[in-house]
C-alpha cells in the first residue's frame, strides 16, 4: 500500500483532526536508544563472561584440571558468551530501519519494524540478565580461592561416600513410601469422620477435629521426637517394640494425615448436592454414595494438593535425624564430621531435590490440564 | 385407595411456610401435573414424596404405607420411587452404562451381567445404546435427560416424579424428552409431573393440580383447568403463561 492511500497518513503528518481516530495509527516512538542500549548491554556482558572464563581457568589450573579438554570446552563457553550480541545487534539494525521508513512516511512500515526492534531488545535484556546470574554463581563457586566449591562440592569426597548415603538414602525412601500410604488411607478416614452425618455423627467429628487441630498445629519434628522417644520408656507392649523406622513412619502419618484429611474433605465439599440428591434418590446409602459417587469425583480434584503434601512428607524424612535413624542425612553428617567437610550433605540435598522435581512438574501438569478441561467446559 | 396420597402435609424452611395443610391423590397408572409460578413448592413436594426433604406436620401414604416420619426406611422408599431432577444430575465420573448400572447392581443387588443386559435393552428403546460407553458431558441436554429417566427406570420403580425435566433443555430437545414421558404415560407408569409444559400436561394429564399458596388451590381435568378455571389466581397465572406464549 502506498503511504499516501493509508489512512494513517493523515497522523503521521501531525493532522489529528476531530480527534476520534484511532491511537493504533500513530507513527511508531524512535526506540533506536532502547536498542543502543540493548546491544551495549550485550557487549558489556560478553566482556564479563570472557573475564569470568579466565578466572575459572585460573582456578583449574590451580586444581590441577586443566588441559586442553578443559580448554576445549571454555572456549567454547566463550562462543556461546557471544551469542548475546546477536539478538542486540539485530534490534539495533530494525531500529534503524524503523527511523528510515519513517522518515520516508511509511508509517506500517516503521511500526512493524519498531516493535520487532523492541521485542529484541527486551530478548536481549531478558537473556543478559539470566547470563549475569549464572557468571555470579561460577565467581561465587571460585571466589576466596575455590572456598566455596571446596567447601560444598568436593569430588572426591562427594565420589567416596555416594553409595554409603545413596543406601541410607534407602531408609528414607521406605519411609515416606510406606508413610504415604497410610497417610492415604488414614486421611480418608479422618475426613470421613469429620463429616460423619446426624446427632450420632457428632462425637465422632468432635474427635475428629481435634485431632486435625492437633496434629496440624504441631511441628513434625516434635512429633517425631516426642514419639520416638516417649513410647519406648512408656514401656507399651508390642508399641515399644517397634523400630525407630516404624516410629518414623507412625509420626509422619499422624502428621500429615492430618492435612491429607483436610484435602480430601475439601474434595467431598467440592462436589455439588445435586450429586447426593441424586444418588440418594436411587436409593443408595449415605456410605454407598460417598464410596461410589462423591469420593471418586473428589479424588481426581484432590490429587494436586494430595503430591505437594507428600513432597512435604518426603523431606520431612530428614527430620528423623532427631530420633538417631541413620537415614541419608544423618549418614552424610557422620560423613561431614569424619571429614570436616559438607559435600556428603550436598549429595543428599541433591538426592532430594532429584525426587521432588518429577513430582513437581507432574502437580504442573495436572493443575494446567484441569484448567484447561474447566476452560473448555467439560467435566 | 390411591396409590399415592398426601395428607394435610405442613412444611417451613425457616419462617417460610411452604405447605400448609396440603393434600393431592395420584391414583395408579395416572398422570398428574403439578402446575404453579416458580417458589410455589413444586419441586418440594415431589422432594418429599422421595424422601429428600421431611415434612413438618401430615402424612403422605404411598399404596397405603405411610412413608414420612420416624422409622420410615427411606433407601426402601426411594427403591419404589424415582425422581428426576431438572439438571439431569447424571454422574460426571462414570460412563452412561455405569449410570443406569449404578443403583441396580449396588440397591438392587442385581448381578453385574443381568443389570447390564437391562440398562442396553432400556437405552435401545431411547435411542441411545451408542451412546452407552460415552461420559455424560459428550452428550446434549436432551440425551443426557434421556438417560436419567432410564437411571430411574431402572429401578423399575411404581412412582416417577418428573421435576421440570426439560426446563433446563434447548427448545429443540424438548420434544425427545417428552416423547419418552408420553410413551410411559401409554404403558401405565404412574408418574407426577411438575412442567411448565402447559401444551404436553393438557395433552397427557388426567389431572392438573394448580399449586399455590402452599395448597392446591384448584384441580380438576385439564380440559376443566385450560378451559374453565374456576378460581381468580388460577386464571391469572393462566393467563400470564399465555401472554408468554406457553400455551
Ligand atoms: N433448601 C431450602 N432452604 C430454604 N428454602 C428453600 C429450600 N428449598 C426451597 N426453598 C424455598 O421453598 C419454596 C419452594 O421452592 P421450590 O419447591 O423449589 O419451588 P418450585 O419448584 O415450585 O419453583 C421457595 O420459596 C424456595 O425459596
Ligand atoms: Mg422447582
Amino acid at each position: 500500500m502506498r503511504a499516501e492511500d493509508s489512512p494513517a497518513r493523515d497522523v503521521a503528518d501531525g493532522g489529528n483532526q476531530g480527534g476520534q481516530r484511532f491511537r493504533v495509527g500513530a507513527p511508531p516512538p524512535s526506540v533506536t536508544r532502547l536498542c543502543g542500549a540493548a546491544l551495549a548491554v550485550a557487549g558489556l556482558v560478553v566482556v564479563a563472561s570472557w573475564a569470568t572464563l579466565r578466572d575459572l581457568r585460573a582456578a583449574l589450573q590451580t586444581l590441577g584440571q586443566a588441559g586442553a579438554i578443559a580448554d576445549t570446552l571454555l572456549l567454547l563457553l566463550g562462543m556461546a558468551a557471544i551469542a548475546l550480541i546477536v539478538p542486540g545487534a539485530r534490534s539495533l539494525l530494525l531500529a534503524r530501519r524503523a527511523d528510515t521508513a519513517l522518515a520516508q512516511g511509511d508509517v506500517i512500515g516503521a511500526r512493524v519494524a519498531a516493535s520487532a526492534a523492541r521485542n529484541l531488545a527486551w530478548i536481549t535484556f531478558g537473556y543478559a540478565a539470566a547470563q549475569i546470574l549464572g557468571l555470579l554463581a561460577i565467581e561465587f563457586l571460585i571466589a576466596n580461592d575455590l572456598a566455596v566449591s571446596r567447601t560444598f562440592f568436593l569430588l572426591p569426597l562427594i565420589e567416596s561416600s555416594f553409595f554409603l548415603i545413596l543406601r541410607a538414602f534407602w531408609i528414607n525412601v521406605a519411609i515416606f513410601m510406606i508413610a504415604e500410604v497410610l497417610v492415604l488411607i488414614w486421611g480418608l478416614v479422618v475426613a470421613l469422620a469429620r463429616l460423619a452425618p446426624g446427632a450420632a455423627g457428632r462425637p465422632i467429628r468432635l474427635i475428629a477435629t481435634f485431632y486435625v487441630d492437633v496434629f496440624r498445629g504441631l511441628p513434625a519434628i516434635i512429633n517425631i521426637y516426642l514419639i520416638g522417644f516417649g513410647i519406648p520408656l512408656t514401656g507399651l507392649p508390642i508399641l515399644k517394640g517397634m523400630s525407630q523406622e516404624a516410629f518414623a513412619v507412625l509420626a509422619l502419618t499422624l502428621t500429615n494425615g492430618a492435612y491429607v484429611a483436610e484435602v480430601y474433605r475439601a474434595g467431598i465439599e467440592s462436589i455439588h448436592w445435586s450429586q447426593t440428591a441424586a444418588a440418594r434418590s436411587l436409593g443408595l446409602s449415605y456410605m454407598q454414595t460417598l464410596r461410589y459417587v462423591i469420593v471418586p469425583q473428589g479424588v481426581r480434584q484432590i490429587i494436586p494438593p494430595l503430591l505437594n503434601n507428600f513432597i512435604g512428607l518426603q523431606k520431612d524424612t530428614a527430620l528423623v535425624n532427631v530420633i538417631g535413624t541413620i537415614d541419608a542425612f544423618n549418614q552424610s553428617i557422620i560423613v561431614a564430621s569424619n571429614n570436616f567437610n559438607l559435600s556428603a550433605v550436598t549429595t543428599v540435598a541433591a538426592l532430594f531435590v532429584l525426587i521432588t522435581i518429577p513430582q513437581a512438574r507432574l502437580v504442573d501438569s495436572m493443575v494446567a490440564r484441569d484448567r484447561r478441561r474447566m476452560r473448555t467446559g467439560a467435566g | 385407595m390411591a396409590l399415592i396420597e398426601i395428607r394435610g402435609i405442613h412444611k417451613h424452611f425457616g419462617n417460610h411456610p411452604v405447605f400448609t395443610a396440603l393434600d393431592l391423590e395420584v391414583e395408579e397408572h395416572q398422570v398428574v401435573c403439578l402446575i404453579g409460578p416458580s417458589g410455589c413448592g413444586k419441586s418440594t413436594l415431589l422432594r418429599c414424596i422421595n424422601g429428600l426433604e421431611e415434612i413438618d406436620g401430615g402424612e403422605i401414604r404411598i399404596d397405603g404405607d405411610r412413608i414420612t416420619g420416624p422409622g420410615v426406611d427411606v433407601n426402601a422408599l426411594r427403591r419404589e420411587v424415582g425422581i428426576v431432577f431438572q439438571s439431569y444430575n447424571l454422574f460426571p465420573h462414570m460412563t452412561v452404562l455405569e449410570n443406569v448400572m449404578l443403583a441396580p447392581t449396588r440397591v438392587l443387588r442385581q448381578p453385574h451381567d443381568a443389570a447390564a443386559a437391562t440398562a442396553m435393552g432400556l437405552l435401545r428403546r431411547i435411542g441411545l445404546e451408542a451412546k452407552a460407553r460415552e461420559y455424560p458431558d459428550r452428550l446434549s441436554g436432551g440425551q443426557q435427560q434421556r438417560v436419567a429417566i432410564v437411571r430411574a427406570l431402572a429401578m423399575e420403580p411404581r412412582v416417577l416424579l418428573l421435576d421440570e425435566i426439560t426446563s433446563a433443555l434447548d427448545p429443540e430437545l424438548v420434544a425427545e424428552v417428552l416423547n419418552i414421558v408420553r410413551d410411559l404415560a401409554a404403558e401405565g407408569m404412574t408418574m407426577l409431573l411438575a412442567t411448565h409444559e402447559m401444551g404436553f400436561a393438557r395433552e397427557v394429564a388426567a389431572k392438573i393440580c394448580f399449586l399455590c399458596d402452599g395448597v392446591v388451590h384448584e384441580e380438576g381435568p385439564p380440559a376443566e383447568i385450560f378451559g374453565a378455571p374456576r378460581r381468580e389466581r388460577t386464571r391469572m397465572f393462566l393467563r400470564r403463561i399465555i401472554e408468554a406464549g406457553r400455551l
